[in-house]
């Protein structure tokens, strides 16, 4: 054999083993590509699906909120906005810049964008700009279309055409925290300009306005671009929610109370609907449903009056005389009869302590009848004391005081309604007999919100359990039926007759409030509770004037009321915190309130000198802040997702319950 | 002159590998043109032009006597050499990855050249060195030289794609030469033992490829994108595929690459494992033609250099679609006459007009 042949055979050999090894990998490959293609098939099916169809939310339109005769208090316009998101932008600067030449960003939108990212999670989408026009937007959907993460948004934003007025009942709306999000995980909560509601029936009934998202399913590129629709599932907007509060008198009240840090409620006593319910200063939820700058909100935060604060609802105050309305009811079913009355000298020894009446020269003989007009304490002191501190706090919370209602709000103050066992279970304490006269007049423990005021009144006034409602029934529906609170209807009749005469007897506290309207008549009860702690150097120099006081040392004014004393229909609370005195300033607002449900045209001409003052007064602060301020930066913005959860109602300092009342000037 | 020994001599190409080749290449143009979005430009038809070109070059070396090719074997490889050493230089003066050389009228790539010149020259080296001599080391140490220095340069440029086809083609001839089997297994347990050596010469891009391939979830969007569209591509296609001009992932922008380097992948979505399947029987084909021809050829220097070629294209093909089913790191080698680019196709053609001439020269009496 040739070395030539030898070769041939060699590389025939190893010719074989390559052409093998060949063979092996073209198995190898088609036994892969048959795994991939029928094996894992029906995966990669999906996964190339997935990839090419998007699915777009469309979300839903916000309910609207209306008063109960259909006039918008929350409706929605469209706005044109352009949002960023974190998580899918590459370069920041780039995009920036980009988005400057088209809009131009001042330095400090900037700025808070930026911020904005730096402190939200990167999946939730951060405000470019907003309020946009459509030729701008327009431009925009051109401009940024390939830039990934930018998105122009068309949504629609929440107007509150009332502003200030309908503030704290109805809240406002804003971005979801990522709490939130975390918590439902709904996709449409990291939607850009997606907004649920913060606060008040906005947040309550957030699920019945949110709606329902429609979804639409597209052909996407890997870049992104839609190439075509597939399907779309229509949104099914939020249901238009219909309140019990009457847009007109709310506007009025509220108008009325000018500058007023206070609340007024007015329920109808035979619904439980609240008409009207209002706690004034505000702000305005329209600025909080974009971004509230934080200058405003540090003055919201720092303002003595509490614009933050539903006060309403979570306000707590001592109720003062308008409590005694319940002393007196407590004493009637105790067995105490009209007729039997005190001998009121100004003062009231316990032990070796004094009370006193308001009344420094003392009221002289004073039975049931004359107790409430004169509001005379030496009488409460005393049958307070009687029918002891259980009989009282059974019956104020017979007449709702201390209770929480069914109302779609999301916080509501329960309030105090003392009794023994209370003050045991809280303080480890027995009670003592001190507390008691204090309580008999509105003071010491006592702690109720204004809310719960108007609901006794209704309740007093009508004989009936009512139950206040914010939410309109469905058109027929019945009138609910309320339970009879069980106190016989003499009872009733004179504290009726007493609140009758606080108004119109000549020896009323209240003759201020008396009822412009002929045939009707009003019927209510003052109260001036006090709020401070007074130090026994001024016991011994003897009280201030209220007026000369610090506006935080002022008593609170308060008065309670219903109309027409013939069939009660309306029953009304008026609280002006630091308001010095219920019959002098709380009555005239109720009065007017009520005269507006009778002739609205009578009551609007009292608001002119009102208003008059009011805008000569902010003229003149406007005139001093201009002189102070400076060019400081007031750009800063609070989060989006801005909550005011933590505002907490003040809590005035009163001194220990048990304290024996000191002469006062007012009632 | 049309009757003379033209005719004769044309008749002696292997027409029906001509028809196969044709057949892939025409696939290749329809997954061009879906690739393209149902349109000849801006590939299908330029292919299909260069591919008319380069076809015509491949019958013209076909024509060519191997005994040409023995006698031209060191030029051709010194030339090739020459010119990747320039494309070193030029790349140094210029900067970056330089892999192309400017002759003015005409842009080369040298180190798509030196897969044949590889070939060429190794069995040349073999044919002229005596039986029994091919282990030994002083005749070992030239070929490896051989395989190493072409290897090393364009390792430098760097394309590590083009690095292993020289590599793998030279080891193909020098085993097929019969270089004694132990001496590659303790070749293969050196390069293992010497990994840790070349990960520390590999450029950040070719680590995170490598490492991407071996776990494509850590960076599903970023270089694993580019496997995991691959195989979504190949997996959704299913056995017959989403018809022609339906392929989602690559139509939509998924798939990466979609003409050249996963040009498997575009095809596959589309026709489905039957296409899969198609494609590689028809290179089967091919490549079983080549090894025949190696194996009639006459001399150590013809059945050296067809199938050392024919390795070469396996090569190609094996890493390509290794490549695109997930089973190798993305290594950028083109799938040949399917994938859109001229230098692979001409190699591909020059390697096939190359085996071609020797099947002619198989088919011509024996003197």
């Amino acid at each position: 054999m040739s070395s030539e042949a030898i070769r041939e055979q060699s590389f025939t050999r190893r010719a074989l083993v390559l052409g093998g090894g060949m063979g092996l990998v073209g198995a190898m490959l088609t036994a892969r590509m048959t795994w991939l293609s029928i094996f894992e098939g029906e995966q990669y099916r999906l996964a190339s699906e997935e990839n090419r169809v998007q699915l777009r939310l469309i979300p839903p339109r916000r309910g609207w909120i209306v008063d109960r005769n259909g006039k918008p208090l929350a409706l929605n316009k469209p706005d044109y906005r352009l949002e960023l998101i974190p998580e899918q932008i590459t370069d920041l600067d780039r995009v920036l810049a980009q988005v400057g030449k088209i809009l131009g960003l001042s330095f400090a939108d900037e700025l808070r964008i930026r911020a904005d990212i730096a402190i939200q999670p990167s999946y939730m989408p951060v405000e470019v700009a907003r309020n946009l026009d459509w030729p701008a937007f327009a431009a925009l959907n051109v401009q940024v279309a390939d830039v990934p993460g930018l998105q122009p948004v068309r949504a629609f934003s929440r107007v509150y055409p009332d502003a200030d007025q309908f503030a704290h009942l109805l809240g406002y709306v804003g971005a979801p925290t990522p709490a939130q999000y975390k918590d439902q995980k709904d996709p449409l909560l990291i939607f850009p300009g997606f907004r649920i509601g913060k606060d008040g029936i906005e947040r309550h009934e957030d699920r019945v306005l949110r709606g329902r998202a429609g979804a639409q399913r597209v052909e996407v590129t890997a870049r992104g671009k839609v190439v075509r629709e597939l399907d779309t599932r229509g949104d099914v907007p939020g249901a238009t929610l219909r309140l019990t509060i009457d847009r007109d008198l709310q506007n009025f009240t509220a108008r009325r109370l000018g500058n007023n840090s206070a609340s007024v409620i007015v329920i109808d006593c035979l619904t439980g609907d609240v008409l009207t319910m209002v706690s004034m200063p505000a702000y305005d939820p329209n600025i909080f449903s974009s971004r509230v700058p934080a200058a405003l909100w540090k003055d919201l935060q720092e303002n003595d009056h509490n614009p933050l604060l539903n006060k309403s609802a979570m306000g707590l105050y001592p109720p003062g005389s308008t409590f005694k309305m319940v002393t007196a009811l407590a004493a009637l079913e105790a067995g105490i009869t009209p007729d039997q009355g005190v001998r009121c000298t100004g003062r009231y020894k316990l032990g070796n302590n004094t009370w006193h009446c308001h009344s420094r020269r003392g009221h002289g003989f004073v039975d049931m009848h004359g107790a409430l007009p004169k509001s005379c304490d030496v009488y409460f002191y005393e049958y307070g004391r009687r029918v002891g501190i259980d009989a009282i706090a059974a019956m104020a919370r017979r007449l709702g005081l201390g209770e929480k209602y069914p109302l779609p709000l999301p916080g509501q103050a329960g309030g105090i309604v003392p009794d023994q066992a209370w003050k045991q279970k809280r303080y480890k304490k027995s009670w003592n007999i001190g507390e008691t006269l204090n309580s008999s007049i509105g003071q010491g423990y006592l702690a109720l919100n204004p809310l719960q005021l108007a609901v006794m009144t209704a309740r007093v006034a009508s004989g009936l359990a009512v139950v206040p409602r914010l939410l309109a029934p469905a058109d027929g529906a019945a009138a609910p039926q309320f339970e009879s609170l069980g106190i016989p209807e003499e009872h009733l009749a004179l504290v009726r007759q007493g609140m009758y005469d606080v108004v119109n007897a000549g020896i009323g506290t209240a003759r201020g409030a008396r009822s412009p309207i002929a045939g009707v008549h009003f019927a209510g009860k003052t109260g001036t509770a006090q709020v401070r702690r007074i130090s026994a150097e001024e016991r011994r120099r003897g009280v201030k004037k209220n007026e000369s006081l610090p506006w935080k040392q002022r008593d609170h004014a308060l008065f309670v009321a219903f109309a027409p004393t013939e069939q009660p229909r309306y029953a009304v609370s008026v609280i002006i915190e630091h308001g010095i005195a219920g019959g002098r300033y709380a009555a005239p607002i109720a009065r007017d309130v009520l005269t507006f449900m009778y002739d609205p045209e009578r009551a609007l001409k009292v608001l002119g000198p009102i208003e008059a003052q009011l805008a000569a007064e902010r003229a003149a602060a406007e005139r001093e802040e201009q002189a102070e301020a400076s060019a400081a930066v007031q750009a800063e913005m609070m989060p989006s997702w801005l909550r005011t959860d933590d505002i907490v109602p003040p809590i005035y300092e009163i001194g220990p319950a048990g304290e024996p009342q000191l002469p006062r000037d007012e009632f | 002159m049309l009757n003379g020994p033209w005719l004769r001599e044309l008749s002696r190409l292997p027409w029906g590998i001509v028809l196969v080749v044709t057949a892939i290449t025409g696939f290749g143009l329809v997954v061009l043109y879906s690739a393209a979005g149902g349109s000849l430009t801006p590939w299908a038809l330029k292919q299909g032009i260069r591919f008319a070109i380069l076809m015509s070059v491949a019958l013209g070396i076909a024509m060519v006597r191997p005994d040409v090719w023995l006698r031209l074997a060191w030029p051709i490889y010194g030339t090739v050499l020459v010119g990747l050493v320039g494309v070193e230089l030029l790349g140094r003066i210029g900067g970056g990855s330089q892999r192309w050389l400017d002759l003015g009228f005409i842009q080369l790539q040298p180190s798509e050249f030196m897969k044949i010149a590889v070939v060429l020259v190794l069995a040349r080296y073999y044919h002229f060195l005596p039986k029994g001599f091919e282990t030994k080391w002083n005749a070992l140490l030239p070929a490896l030289a051989l395989i190493a220095l072409p290897a090393a340069l364009v390792m430098l440029q760097p394309d590590l794609g083009t690095a292993l086809s020289i590599t793998f083609g030279g080891v193909v001839v020098m085993f097929l030469a019969g270089v004694r089997i132990w001496l590659f297994a303790s070749a293969g347990l050196a390069a293992v033992a010497a990994m840790p050596l070349v990960w520390s010469m590999l450029h950040e891009y070719q680590r995170k490829r490598v490492l991407i391939f071996l776990d494509p979830a850590t960076d599903p969007r970023g270089a694993g994108y580019h496997i995991t569209q691959s195989k979504i591509a190949i997996g959704s296609g299913g056995l017959s595929g989403k018809g022609f001009l339906n392929g989602t992932q690559s139509h939509l922008d998924y798939l990466p690459e979609l003409q050249t380097d996963f040009a498997f992948a575009t095809m596959a979505e589309e026709w489905g494992l039957i296409g899969g399947i198609f494609i590689i029987v028809m290179f089967g084909v091919v490549l079983g033609w080549g090894m025949s021809v190696a194996l009639k050829a006459r001399g150590q220097f013809q059945r050296l250099l067809a199938l050392g070629l024919t390795a070469t294209l396996f090569f190609y093909l094996a890493i390509n679609m290794m490549m695109v089913m997930g089973l190798a790191p993305v290594v950028g080698i083109p799938l040949p006459l399917i994938s859109y680019g001229g230098s692979a196709m001409m190699t591909v053609l020059i390697l096939i007009g190359l085996i071609m001439g020797i099947a002619r020269e198989n088919t011509l009496p024996r003197n």
